[in-house]
């Protein structure tokens, strides 16, 4: 087990260094930052100047080894557009991501674990075929178009919630956030339900196919010959034996849920790391690219370690195959 | 070069026209086999629907130049008075503008039928070229096994765990915006589903026995490869060719919305959505509405054929 954890350690931090020199070079391949922040009647002297205090005239393999010393020491550089360290830009707005996230995760598994179970225990009830063509509708409808339909319909035509942003803040436990305050709650709710939607379709898909096979089980017919009712059936066996595979599609799938709040952020405006990194994309922020980049590929990175190591703690031949 | 033995690839084979099965029914012909996948896809009425719906959208969004009212990208048609005119107005041209005409007074229904076009486009490329690289990957780790194996492997499973959202965003955001570069970035972001699928199915059928006899005869490697491996794990690729295509239109919309992709002035039905995503504050709904609702069927009904047609692929389905 040590063996394979160090292996599996290994391949993590090579994959690391791997993907921050693959994004380094690529994100210094995007045009000339320079040209954007100054601008163009600026004299020859400023603009040699800004250049060199930028590090931009330094050849690429110096810039990373510069980029590498700094991030040693926690400096992820400053960023072009909003002139204070990237870190704290980061941070400042991470917050507003991992509540949204929160919400989102919490209405998809509240409704997506019942309408599953539902339209895995009445496969060919009529409500079970709705819910199913729901959740298709949920994987293939593009994220944004369903945004800015429920913007259309709540903000525009009933004007009973807020367009976009992050509404009063109130503070729990020391930190800032929307949940704590009414009007903060009717500035998340909407696009925590436009990004729960795909995750909620999974849910539905994977409790159903869950639901459908089990409730044909030996242990479910035993159960009914011990003259219990559907109900303790389904809640006390059922959902036992079911859960593991969710729980773990559920963990694999939180990283992607953070990654789809670029999108859903884009279209409720809301101020969170999402919309952070297409703003500074389309203002060629470099910094905090890269700095958002290597902290989602590091999340990654982890999700699959995780998952990896906890699998084989489980399975014992996953460890033979893969630990030399 | 070593000469091909005059081996008949379908006695090898157990998809041949000729070979007989383990239980010694006789195996259909190709086209007896088409027939009955037809006839099996075809129970499902949604399904034909959805087809139908596809053809549709296809032959008016390649036939775009002769059957909308309007050239949307000639400057010289469009007429600034028409700006804003609401669906089923009449304008300066003297037709009627069905869903209306944007902030330049182009005809939106030109404008969606040219940008349908943008989209297949898009998708279609992406999807072939996707599954031509994932098949080459998937093929060579599971042919080859090995080390070579384990890292092509361990990079997809990596890719797998990314959303491609995100990988086709920052690829675009290195490349800079244009039909190409949307392309490439969307092959990157998808090859390593084909890539999956296929090696899962190859390393099922190299263990079976017409392999490993096509393998003790002198063909090359390649030949072995490409017509006797390739053929029986094509049926699962063409169910994940379909819905990547999807999600290829889906992810390019997606990236014009939020900026990134296509500009304006080389239109999709993301593009669309974008720029009347600006009047989303006003009355003028239609400009967001139309393409988006062109883009959902779309989706939607590739979706539902792929959802058949996995259905009907699946042995257990099987009659």
């Amino acid at each position: 087990m040590l063996g394979y954890f160090v292996q599996r350690l290994a391949q993590a931090v090579v994959v690391v260094f791997a993907m921050s020199i693959i994004v380094f070079v690529g994100v210094y391949a995007i045009g000339n930052p320079i040209d954007v922040l100054i601008d163009p009647g600026a004299t020859q002297e400023i603009r040699a100047k800004l250049i060199a205090q930028y590090g931009l005239d330094q050849p690429l393999w110096r810039q990373y080894l510069t980029f590498l010393v700094n991030v040693a020491q926690g400096d992820m550089g400053t960023s072009m557009v909003y002139n204070i360290p990237v870190v704290d830009l980061v941070f400042s707005r991470l917050p507003a991501t991992l509540e949204l996230v929160f919400v989102s995760v919490v209405i998809a598994t509240g409704i997506g674990i019942p309408a599953g179970l539902y339209a895995g225990y009445r496969p060919d009830s009529y409500g079970a075929k709705a819910i199913m063509a729901l959740s298709v509708l949920g994987f293939s409808v593009p994220t944004f178009w369903i945004g800015m339909l429920l913007i259309m319909t709540f903000a525009v035509n009933l004007g009973v919630l807020p367009s976009g942003g992050r509404g009063d803040l109130g503070t729990v436990l020391g930190i800032d956030t929307s949940l704590a305050t009414l009007d903060g709650w009717s500035h998340v709710i909407m696009p925590a339900l436009n990004l729960s939607l795909f995750k909620m379709g999974l849910m539905i898909r994977l409790t159903r196919a869950g639901m459908v096979e089990a409730m044909r089980t030996d242990y479910v017919k035993f159960a009914r010959a011990q003259g219990l009712t559907d109900r303790q059936i389904v809640f006390s066996h059922v959902l036992r034996n079911i859960s593991i595979p969710i729980v773990t599609v559920f963990g694999l799938e939180l990283g992607s849920t953070l990654a789809f709040a670029v999108v859903t952020e884009s279209v409720f405006t809301w101020p969170g790391v999402g919309k952070l990194i297409i703003d500074s994309i389309l203002q060629l922020d470099r910094p905090v690219m890269v700095t958002y980049l290597v902290m989602v590929v590091i999340l990654f990175v982890l999700i699959n370690l995780t998952v990896d190591l906890v699998y084989a703690r489980l399975d014992p031949r996953v460890r033979l195959k893969g630990g030399a | 070069m070593m000469p091909d033995v005059s081996i008949d690839h379908d006695t090898l084979s157990p998809d041949g026209a000729t070979s007989t099965t383990a239980s010694g029914a006789p195996v259909q012909t190709r086209a007896a086999r088409l027939r009955a996948f037809w006839s099996d896809f075809c129970r499902a009425p949604v399904a034909v629907v959805s087809l139908i719906v596809i053809i549709l959208l296809a032959v008016v969004s390649f036939g775009a130049p002769w059957v909308s009212p309007q050239d949307p990208y000639d400057m010289a048609s469009l007429d600034w008075m028409d700006a804003f005119l609401k669906p089923g107005s009449v304008g300066a041209g003297g037709y009627t503008h069905w869903l209306g005409t944007d902030n330049v007074g182009r005809d939106m229904l030109s404008a969606i039928f040219y940008g349908l076009r943008t989209s297949f486009v898009i998708g279609l490329s992406a999807g072939v070229l996707a599954l031509a690289l994932g098949i080459c990957v998937g093929l060579s780790a599971a042919y080859f096994g090995g080390r070579l194996e384990s890292l092509l492997m361990r990079i997809i499973d990596l890719q797998l765990s990314m959303p491609a959202i995100l990988l086709a965003l920052v690829l675009v955001a290195m490349m800079g915006q244009g039909v190409g570069q949307i392309i490439l970035a969307l092959v990157v972001a998808q090859y390593a589903y084909f890539a999956r699928t296929t090696h899962g199915a190859a390393t099922v059928e190299r263990g079976k026995d017409y392999i490993e006899a096509a393998r003790s005869t002198p063909l090359p490697a390649r030949r072995v490869v490409f017509r006797h491996l390739l053929p029986n794990v094509l049926p699962p690729l063409i169910v994940v060719a379909t819905v990547q295509v999807a999600s290829a239109i889906a992810l390019e919309a997606t990236l014009s919305f939020l900026g990134v992709g296509l500009p304006l002035t080389e239109p999709s039905l993301g593009s669309l959505i974008s720029n009347g995503f600006k009047y989303i504050h006003t009355d003028r709904t239609w400009l967001s509405i139309y393409p988006g609702v062109f883009l959902m069927i779309t989706v939607v009904a590739i979706n539902l054929v792929g959802d058949q047609v996995r259905h009907v692929l699946d042995p257990r389905n099987q009659r």
